[in-house]
């Protein structure tokens, strides 16, 4: 007989889009599959300042944050997300990031200290199941 | 109508014929079903009696189609600085095009002058920065602007980078009656769909008015609008989504100009239209010639226009950006062959062509020719230009044109029930059916039920998919903010002063037209930023609910 443990508790994940461009398909379509995989997801909204980004991770005691820009501008908006975190002493959380980022920009990111990139033509499936292995609690 | 006795023997031999059995779906791309045959049968009553050039204008708005005069080539580009897009220009006219397409950064798109904070990391990257005059000008240095069509492509600050490129011309001496471009100032799909909105619905349609009723006077040639379906598209809807909310979005600018007092037939044959073409090329023809008919029939029968040229839907074309993957991007040059041939085939009257790069980044010069050469392959060798409407009769086409115009007045009558376009907009009505229809897709795509080739599907040789990309110089940012700073150290302190309060003025009074005071602020150097800024302290800043 299963013993009786308290509901695990839900995992958080705030998707943000961070920086001016207003493309939002891929965050949408993200935020509807990590919902339905289990993940209790809070989507921020458009043109989120890195501070603005870590506060609502913190607000939402998030445990991971998944950032979507199309700018060209992630060599200098993640880092900054991860500068913020790294000040706010809230490390812990996963950062992953998707939107069209060269490969060499993707060694770079990764070497600063976000987990996982996901480039056009990423399967959703591949997203949640990477997460899951990150987070193996949640139950879709 | 009876089916002939050949039809019936078809059925039958079709019932008993294999089929393949890969579970990929036979529907159109955006989920419209499909019959595996058409015939005579399916042909919409009243087609035999159509032709090019005459109401409603669903085989064309000339008589002559292509033989008249080819679309225009205009490839959309623009990156870095004003200096660096100046030559990018040159480079394109020289090389066969016939009209120049500007691209501006995300801080000029959204209105920031590049020294603001949230311009860090974004300027010049999706397009040219333009922070006031003294850019603009450099833009255009040595192209004459009465030679030249221009389409810009800015929505949120559209009236102040017309008023530079109106300054522009008024330096080079042409007046602005011999003028010709596009401005897209279509701000309402900015809020259903790309979300560049930085005032609320209210005063950003009150700019656009404003911009219509000005060029309508002082420059006639130009178009005041492009009323845009691509954007839709691109953020994930059906073709007839894009066709019905297009559309109505195009209405609800008739409603707004009409409100103020202006003509229709005054203002509506500068109104033009921006379309995608996507992959599932007859879903995409029907589209093309299914606005036209259905424009045609609501300016003459529900706003009375009386001038053949408001009855006229002329549109631009661009092949879908998003139907191009990053696995093996050449294979995007067939892609975009494929589309554009579309949207020759549905009577565009100005294409531009993706560059297999541009899912990756901006496209180099090679790129960026190869995709203008993809054009010219379809102009000059296919032969599809020697004929109108070529596909006219077709009985699936046809009949595809038919049902995307019936589904789209269903959409029109339930944005109606909804109080209309801004309404519906404030009602996340569209984003949200445009947001279900993107996972839709995604999911259609996931489950292998549709194939996009080297995604979900022959992946072999996506190892080796690397090709040159186009990178923007880091030291640009720090360029251009020093521009613009030596902008505002040697300009006229005080007429750009009195300008910016002339700007804040006439935003507090609805009745007075913005134009003049905006391009009077241009020409005393007022930054891009700081005009907006001045209309921002009266108009207030939108922000949007998000719609999952």
């Amino acid at each position: 007989m299963a013993t009786r443990a308290a509901p695990p508790r839900p995992v958080r994940i705030v998707l943000a889009k961070v920086g001016l461009d207003g493309h939002d398909r891929g965050v949408k379509v993200v935020a509807r599959a990590l919902r339905d995989a289990g993940y209790e997801v809070i989507y921020t909204g458009l043109r989120q300042t890195p501070a603005m980004v870590v506060d609502a991770a913190l607000q939402e005691d998030a445990q991971a944050i998944g950032l979507s820009l199309h700018s060209g501008a992630h060599m200098t908006l993640i880092p900054a997300v991860l500068e913020e975190l790294r000040r706010r002493q809230a490390t812990d959380i996963l950062v992953f990031a998707g939107g069209i980022i060269p490969d060499e920009d993707i060694a770079e990111l990764k070497r600063m200290g976000v987990a996982e990139i996901f480039t056009p033509g990423a399967p959703l499936q591949g997203i949640v199941e990477w997460l899951r292995e990150r987070f193996p609690e949640v139950e879709s | 109508m009876l089916r002939s006795r050949a039809h019936e023997e078809w059925e039958q031999a079709y019932e008993a014929s294999p089929r393949r059995d890969d579970g990929l779906e036979t529907s159109t791309l955006s989920g419209q079903e499909l019959a595996p045959l058409y015939t005579v049968e399916d042909l919409p009553e009243g087609v035999e009696g159509e032709y090019p050039g005459r109401y409603p204008y669903l085989r064309g708005i000339h008589p002559g189609g292509y033989r008249g005069k080819l679309w225009t080539m205009r490839q959309f580009s623009g990156f870095a600085s004003a200096a660096e897009t100046n030559r990018r220009y040159k480079y394109l006219l020289e090389n066969g095009q016939t009209g120049l397409s500007v691209a501006f950064d995300m801080p000029t798109l959204m209105g920031l002058d590049s020294d603001h904070p949230e311009s860090r990391g974004e300027i010049g990257y999706c397009g040219v920065a333009i922070d006031s005059l003294a850019d603009m000008d450099r833009l255009f240095e040595g192209i004459p602007l009465d030679r030249v069509s221009t389409s810009m492509t800015i929505n949120s600050p559209a009236a102040i980078l017309l008023c530079m490129y109106l300054a522009v011309a008024e330096r080079q001496g042409v007046p602005f009656s011999r003028l010709e471009g596009t401005l897209q100032n279509d701000i309402l799909k900015e809020f259903i769909a790309q979300k560049e909105f930085v005032f609320p619905p209210g005063p950003s349609m009150r700019l656009v008015v404003d911009s219509i009723e000005f060029c309508t006077r002082e420059v006639p040639r130009w178009n005041t609008v492009s009323i845009s379906g691509y954007h839709i598209r691109e953020a994930g809807s059906t073709a007839v989504q894009e066709l019905a909310f297009t559309l109505a979005d195009g209405f609800a600018y008739v409603d707004a100009c009409l409100e103020r007092g202006l003509k229709i037939d005054d203002f509506a044959p500068r109104l033009s239209f921006f379309f995608d073409a996507h992959i599932d090329f007859f879903e995409e023809i029907a589209k093309f010639r299914a606005a036209r008919r259905l424009w045609a029939r609501h300016l003459r029968e529900r706003y009375g226009a009386t001038s053949e040229r408001s009855w006229k839907l002329r549109f631009h074309t661009q092949t879908a950006g998003v139907s191009l993957t990053a696995q093996q991007p050449e294979i995007n040059v067939a892609r975009t062959a494929i589309e554009a041939l579309a949207a020759v085939l549905g009577g565009t009257q100005s294409l531009h062509t993706n560059a297999m790069d541009e899912v990756l980044a901006l496209p180099t010069d090679r790129a960026a020719r190869i995709a203008l050469r993809t054009q010219q392959v379809i102009a000059y060798e296919t032969g599809v230009a020697n004929t109108v409407d070529p596909l006219g009769g077709s009985y699936l086409v046809e009949s595809l044109t038919r049902r995307m115009e019936e589904e789209a007045e269903r959409y029109f009558q339930r944005i109606e029930e909804l109080g209309g376009v801004i309404p519906a907009i404030e009602a996340g009505f569209m984003q949200r059916e445009i947001a279900d229809a993107a996972f839709r897709h995604q999911q259609e795509l996931e489950q292998r039920r549709r194939i996009m080739v080297g995604v979900n599907e022959f992946t072999q040789g996506n190892e080796e998919d690397t090709i040159e990309l186009l990178r923007i110089r880091p030291e640009l940012e720090e360029e251009q903010i020093e521009r613009v700073r030596e902008v505002r150290r040697r300009r006229d302190r005080g007429r750009a002063e009195r300008a910016l309060e002339q700007v804040r003025k006439a935003a507090a009074d609805p009745k007075e037209n913005l134009m003049p005071h905006i391009l009077e602020a241009v020409r005393a150097y007022c930054t891009e930023g700081e005009i907006m800024a001045a209309m921002e302290e009266v108009f207030g800043r939108y922000t949007e609910t998000p719609v999952i």
